[in-house]
């Protein structure tokens, strides 16, 4: 019993630096969350609790109601734009051709630069005069004032997220096209499909695991967005990019409403466990394992 | 027929004059796309590197031209001295190098006992890891604030560095590693008298140089890309990073964007330099967690 006990000691020594810290720094933070969005907490002034009046508060609270749709928005078409082309450049990269190897460093190079950095490069080149407008303006009359105006500047967003995350999913998928047993496509051929019914029939499906993954990943990530949205518009014009996690910043360190801001916080957790398990009930359907 | 040419649906008659001519038109328009894709990746920067050595008015007027006349090499020095640059580096580099060295350190001892030792309820303790990276950062953020200012720790790098520390996906990704190195060799070492930390060191350590290179790039990349916890907590320019140093600099030269682009182009020139040299690693951690995530 004794020799147990020791084993059982060594094994808690490994594991105390690293549970130690996560009790400390991420479970009871997500605990205290929660019970700070029963409150009206402002950070210092003695903690009261208030039930559910944030909850109730924002159903009524129009600038998160918009930052809701606008991030819903964002998610609806940056999301599927993102997986669409990344799934047509994992094919492309998968053709046997030379220097593919350049190729990929090249898509992947928007993944690896800081949020904040390329946010800030974009913004320059989406100025009205800048370069994207120059080279509209070749082919129609007047181009759009992107990032100052409010139906523009959403697009804008989504087209640099597309941009930063097409490499990042284009990799995972190459890796589960190579993946593919090549006597799948034999056996198709011989049946006389198609290069179109190959795709339909055997890239797409065993292939959709991994599309099912990323959809996910690119999902989660898509309510999170942040950096894009400082760099780019500050949630302008008016309120028209103001995104869930913009909002929530601006909530706990402007306005310093910690109890409402945390609300805010369990609402977006919420979302995303929602959007996961609505992904995963509905995967029976067109994923294959 | 390995190829996956999906825009090309026609059925032609498989002889072989045709199969090769299709075979190269293929090629080259797949050359064609995928090119047009890399200069799409890339432009972005082209015209970072441009800008920033132009001046307030040439630097629309012809954007175009790639290649400026009159390169203005003296921006970089007007960068350099109008915001402590020296610092942001300094201060990027030491909160991302300890943050990444204390991960993997916590991490693989947590693994290795979640992969290789028994202990009472480390299946319950485990889910709760994997449960708890399923919860986004943002849910923490406040309360970890609130804690910090307790702990006396705004306007420190160690507040960034904690924060990040504890993430539970290296001790997840270790594990799943740790657990396809074969046991016979822990045994045979403990039959040995070798202690825990010795074969945990000496022999699974070294073992698992991919896993723990993955890490160290994900966490890396992840603590210097860091935007929004530096924003949270650091007041006093000398402490900022790149990434928030970046912001202020835009905030403080906003219509001057050859600055602003000079400025980018040296906050982003370290992490370009890192991932050209070791690109494969990048992309080899990626497709592989990614896969197995």
């Amino acid at each position: 019993m004794k020799r147990f006990n020791k084993k059982y000691l060594v094994a808690f020594m490994f594991l105390l630096p690293s549970l130690i810290g996560l009790s400390i720094f991420v479970l009871y933070p997500i605990l205290a969350s929660l019970v700070m969005s029963f409150t009206n907490w402002d950070g210092l002034t003695p903690m009261k609790f208030n039930g559910i009046e944030n909850y109730i508060q924002l159903w009524k609270d129009e600038t998160f109601k918009i930052s809701l749709i606008n991030n819903f928005y964002y998610t609806g078409v940056s999301v599927p734009l993102t997986i669409i082309f990344s799934v047509l450049l994992a094919i492309m990269m998968n053709a046997k051709v030379k220097g593919i190897g350049v190729f990929r460093v090249l898509y992947f190079l928007p993944n690896v630069t800081a949020a904040i950095a390329v946010g800030v490069i974009w913004s320059s080149m989406f100025t009205k005069e800048g370069p994207i407008n120059q080279v509209i303006a070749l082919f129609i009359e007047n181009p759009p004032h992107w990032l100052g105006s409010s139906l523009w500047a959403m697009p804008a967003i989504i087209i640099v997220s597309v941009w930063k995350g097409v490499g990042y999913f284009a990799i995972i998928l190459l890796a589960g096209l190579q993946g593919i047993p090549h006597h799948l496509y034999e056996a198709a051929t011989i049946d006389g499909a198609n290069k179109w019914k190959q795709f339909i029939h055997v890239t797409v499906p065993v292939l959709s695991p991994v599309i099912f993954f990323c959809t996910i990943m690119a999902m989660i990530s898509s309510f999170q967005v942040f950096d894009t949205i400082v760099a780019m518009t500050e949630g302008g014009p008016g309120r028209a990019t103001n995104v869930l996690v913009y909002h929530i910043y601006n909530t706990a360190f402007l306005d310093f409403e910690f109890g409402y801001a945390s609300a805010m916080s369990y609402i977006l957790f919420i979302i995303i466990l929602l959007v996961t398990i609505i992904q995963f009930r509905t995967q029976k359907r067109w994923v294959h394992y | 027929m390995k190829q996956s040419n999906v825009l090309d649906n026609k059925n032609i008659p498989q002889n072989g004059n045709n199969i090769k001519l299709r075979k190269s038109l293929f090629s080259l328009f797949t050359y064609f796309i995928l090119l047009i894709v890399a200069v799409v990746m890339v432009m972005p920067f082209v015209w970072m590197l441009s800008g920033s050595l132009k001046d307030a008015a040439t630097i629309f007027q012809d954007s175009m031209n790639l290649i400026p006349d009159n390169p203005r090499w003296d921006n970089y020095p007007k960068v350099w001295t109008s915001v402590p640059f020296a610092m942001f580096y300094w201060n990027t580099t030491k909160v991302a190098f300890l943050t990444t060295v204390g991960t993997v350190l916590t991490s693989a001892l947590a693994a290795y006992a979640f992969a290789k030792l028994e202990f009472p309820g480390r299946d319950k303790i485990f889910f709760l890891y994997i449960a708890t990276m399923m919860i986004p950062d943002q849910v923490t953020m406040i309360p970890q604030f609130v804690l910090m200012r307790d702990l006396g720790l705004i306007n420190t790098h160690t507040a960034l560095i904690l924060v990040k520390l504890f993430h539970p996906f290296g001790v997840f990704l270790l594990r799943q590693f740790f657990l396809t190195i074969p046991n016979e060799l822990s045994d045979s070492a403990r039959i040995d008298g070798c202690s825990e930390f010795r074969i945990f060191w000496n022999i699974i350590l070294p073992l698992s140089k991919a896993a723990l290179g993955t890490l160290v790039i994900f966490s890396l990349l992840n603590s210097w890309n860091d935007f929004i916890n530096p924003l949270i907590y650091l007041s006093d320019q000398s402490l900022f990073t790149l990434q928030v140093g970046i912001r202020y600099f835009q905030q403080l030269y906003g219509a001057d964007y050859h600055l602003i682009m000079a400025a980018t182009t040296l906050s982003l020139i370290p992490i370009i330099i890192v991932y050209l040299f070791a690109q494969k690693y990048f992309i080899e951690g990626i497709s592989t967690t990614g896969l197995k995530g």
